[in-house]
């Protein structure tokens, strides 16, 4: 039995953000989660499903956010508490619908959880979901430590169903990602809920009547009572047991943060022995205001410094709040992102809150002995080289751009790939050959390389690839494709089909056999979708490159519409593969030609796998037995043949 | 055992190594045993696309008071656990003071400038040189080669945890690791788990 569902008084365990949210939804006793995956977001939709059966809660990885939300909120409208999950570019995807569901309002209880990503650690772009609370007008939460992250959920179901309007809770890679003691609370007893939706009263009757967003120029209708409830929202927020105040009655500085911040605030505070002097003022309750509660705390000081990592939306509606207050209050000065104290990029950290404090305080701080640092410093940079990003030893991606770039070199025309959103975004760097020439959203390489493809019209001749995984295929890949097949646009589609969700942890898509609650699902085959919609089809395996470079070329050379290869070979880290070797690899060192080779050391220098390394004594390339993953591929890269393969038994 | 007072309140750990090497179940195995303690513990980690072949560091936050910040501030790191070595420098360089332990496996992983022979990866006594002049109270064990004699690369975190419980500053045994381990892993694995946390434990002297 998982840990997540243990009771009894005063249980206690280390959890991470993720599941603490997870704990905190249980114990509210939800119904039905739906999420799509993405970090730091994962766990979350995981954790439940590891309780799905005791717990008796539906719940799946959807085709996309906009999914997600969609099936969450079909459980809310049928009365159930329900939660959707995503990473904060994922909130991008589902905002159209959730544009209209803020505005038809929820019934059971509903959550949307957005996991963000501050300094990119883990994305393509620094997203901010923060700023669609205001855009959609629903009230924002955001936990500020681990306990808080579990018990701020049943605070929210509550909040969600007084105001009848969904609630969304903002998260952060060092609260999702990270642990902490949480204590647990008791579980509901009763998980044998009934759903059923009631549309017979009337229009627009919250309770019984059909749930719609159509407004049908009576806006007062629907976005005036939308704005009631938001001004509801902020009076139960005056009294939010999550808005804390630390510090002196009257601090000469107030800073108001959030989140993970207020971690790094108390930590920077504590450091420089500024207890007496600095108070620090932990919002919960981040949009909409509670207006009185903040009054009363910047009454208090003249000096005020927001922390917050990304756009510095606190800092405007703090602003904004002491603006409007100004003969109550008095004038102040505020300090954050716009006044260059704080960085506007990048996630902040306990040194950058340290360097601001010392300085409006006046309190001298240095890191580390000044001598320990600077030697330690210079000794790095000389001694540690630095660890690129590559691909996994064994990984289908290394093959298949190896096949798309000799394909493209081989074509000459100048070709090039549109890339998209998974492991393979590294074929942007030289892990992947620098093949990537176009990088932005979800579905997004296929889309452009669409609208590529009817440039011949103004002489562009360059060959057009796209690449894109299976996951990716399903949540927005195939609006493209159909574009592109309707409008006859020439252009290669390259299906990298590993099997899985493989970046985050190999969760299962609609072309997975099994769901993520173990149960066997119809897995929808990608080849079939591709030709039934119309697209010239081929298939290969990427590890066998004679095969692949010849589909490509052919495909490459074949002008007509949209083609569409599909390289079908399990992400090395699968469940399937990991740990196990196909092939026993060595090097054959009297025929390794080392310097010589190819355009000096094909294999180290160009192919880049890690379990192959150039061993500059001896001047040969040798295999790593311990990272080498068995797959075989370099012996067919090798000129000399040098690399040779073993079938394990 | 008797629980070891914390030096400083919170007590700050690094556990570090490549992306593969089982730094997440480390920090977590760790982190368990001292919240069994009844310690606050944080660990704020960093996995996700770093998880390719990058740099991976937990920061553990040990505490009598409450939660800590999931980062460390610079050069406040107590003790320092690498599974690479030059990961253990990269980390002391930013986060360790002269007062810091460190203990460090010797098996090197190849970044990919090394693997394409445009880099150099640096000597390892010479690396161990540098580091014992910083850092006094420096421990080199090769965590790896004990791992693969118990059949498995990937316990060379396990073997790390040995040894850093041997050494005596952070407060778990024996007995807390076989509590954590076994709620982590699977029954038929806590025997090598434990195996390998006592090869780690008979590898450093204090
Ligand atoms: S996780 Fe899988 S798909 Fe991603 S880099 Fe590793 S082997 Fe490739
Ligand atoms: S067989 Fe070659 S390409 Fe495959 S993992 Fe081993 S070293 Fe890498």
């Amino acid at each position: 039995m998982s840990y997540l569902i243990d009771e009894g008084k005063n249980v206690q365990h280390l959890l991470m953000g993720n599941e603490a949210i997870v704990r905190g939804a249980l114990e509210a006793g939800i119904n039905v989660a739906a999420g799509y995956p993405g970090t730091p977001s994962s766990e979350i939709i995981e954790s439940f499903s590891q309780v799905a059966k005791e717990r008796n809660l539906y719940v799946e990885w959807s085709t996309n956010e906009k999914v997600a939300v969609e099936v969450a909120a079909a459980a809310s409208f049928a009365g159930l508490r329900s939660m959707c999950v995503m990473k904060q570019n994922g909130v991008n995807v589902a905002s159209d619908f959730l544009l209209h569901l803020a505005s038809s309002g929820t019934r059971g209880g509903m959550l949307l959880v957005s996991c963000d990503d501050p300094g990119a650690l883990s994305s393509v772009n620094e997203g901010e979901s923060r700023l669609f609370a205001q855009l959609l007008e629903i009230p924002l939460l955001e936990p500020g430590d681990f306990q808080e992250a579990k018990d701020i959920i049943k605070w929210a179901y509550e909040l969600s169903e007084e105001i009848r309007n969904i609630v969304m809770i903002r998260s952060v890679t060092r609260m999702s990602h990270a642990s902490g003691n949480v204590t647990y609370g008791p579980l509901p007893s009763d998980t044998a809920a009934r759903a059923k939706f009631n549309y017979h009263g009337p229009l627009l009757d919250p309770e019984n009547g059909p749930v719609i967003s159509m407004i049908l120029a009576a806006p007062e209708l629907q976005h005036g009572p939308q704005q009631e409830k938001m001004k509801k929202a902020a009076a139960i927020f005056e009294t939010c047991p999550f808005n804390t105040y630390t510090g002196p009655e009257a601090p000469e500085l107030l800073i108001i943060t959030s989140s993970a911040c207020s971690l790094y605030s108390r930590e920077a505070v504590k450091i420089l022995g500024l207890g007496k002097r600095v108070g620090i003022l932990k919002l919960a309750t981040t949009w909409p205001l509670p207006p009185v509660f903040l009054k009363k705390h910047l009454a208090a000081t003249e000096r005020i410094l927001i922390v917050e990592e990304v756009a510095p939306t606190l800092e405007d509606h703090v602003k904004v709040l002491a603006a409007e207050s100004v003969q109550e209050i008095g004038p102040k000065l505020f300090y954050g992102k716009k006044s260059g104290h704080l960085p506007s990029v990048g996630e902040l950290n306990p040194d950058l809150v340290l360097a601001v404090l010392s300085r409006l305080c006046a309190v001298p701080y240095e890191a580390a002995a000044g001598v320990f640092a600077t030697e330690a410093k210079a000794l790095m940079e000389k001694l540690a080289p630095p660890r690129g990003m590559i691909f996994c030893p064994g990984c289908p991606h290394r093959a298949s751009y190896w096949s798309i770039h000799n394909a493209l070199q081989l074509d000459g025309r100048g070709g090039f790939v549109c890339g998209d959103i998974g492991c393979y975004v590294m074929g942007i760097l030289p892990a992947g050959f620098s093949t990537v020439k176009t990088l932005h959203a979800m579905g997004s390489g296929s889309g452009i390389a669409s609208g590529f493809g009817k440039l011949r019209q103004f002489g562009m001749d360059q060959p057009i690839v796209s690449v894109c995984g299976d996951s990716t295929f399903f949540h927005a890949a195939m609006p493209a494709l159909a574009n592109a097949i309707h409008h006859r646009s020439p252009f290669t589609m390259v299906i990298l089909d590993n099997r899985g969700t493989a970046m985050t942890g190999f969760q299962p898509h609609p072309g997975s056999p099994i769901n993520v609650l173990g149960e066997t699902v119809p897995a929808l085959d990608i080849e079939k979708i591709c030709r039934a919609m119309g697209a010239k089809v081929e298939a290969s395996d990427p590890f066998d490159l004679e095969k692949t470079r010849e589909k490509l070329g052919h495909l490459l050379e074949y002008a007509e519409g949209a083609k569409v290869l599909i390289l079908k070979q399990a992400c090395a880290l699968s469940p399937e593969k990991r740990g196990r070797k196909k092939y026993e690899v060595t090097v054959d060192e009297t025929l390794c030609r080392g310097e010589d080779c190819g355009c000096n050391r094909l294999c180290t220098r160009i192919f880049g796998c890690p379990g192959l390394a150039w061993d500059g004594e001896k001047k040969v390339s040798h295999i790593d037995d311990i990272i080498c993953a068995g797959c075989g591929v370099c012996v067919d890269i090798c000129p000399a043949g040098a690399i040779l393969k073993k079938e394990v038994a | 055992m008797t629980a070891i007072p914390l030096k400083k309140d919170p007590y700050s750990i690094i556990i570090t190594g490549v992306g593969g090497q089982g730094n997440v179940l480390a920090s977590r195995l760790l982190g368990s045993m001292l919240a069994d303690k009844g310690f606050y513990v944080t660990i704020g980690e960093t996995f996700g696309a770093s998880q390719r072949g990058g740099s991976v560091m937990s920061h553990l936050r040990v505490s009598k008071e409450g939660v800590a910040s999931p980062q460390i501030p610079r050069g406040r790191a107590d003790v320092i656990v690498s599974l690479e070595p030059v990961e253990a420098f990269r980390v002391l360089a930013t986060y360790g003071n002269p007062d810091a332990v460190l203990l460090t496996n010797t098996h090197p992983i190849y970044p990919v400038g090394v693997i394409r022979g445009e880099l150099s990866y640096p000597p390892l006594d010479e690396l161990q040189d540098v580091i014992s002049r910083l850092l006094p109270a420096s421990y080199f064990i090769d965590a790896t080669e004990q791992a693969l004699l118990l059949g498995n690369a990937i316990l060379a975190n396990i073997v790390m945890l040995g040894a850093l419980g041997r050494l005596n500053i952070v407060s778990f045994d024996r007995e807390n690791f076989h509590a954590a381990i076994g709620r982590r892993v699977a029954a038929d694995k806590v025997a090598v788990n434990l195996q390998a946390f006592d090869v780690g434990y008979g590898m450093v002297q204090v």
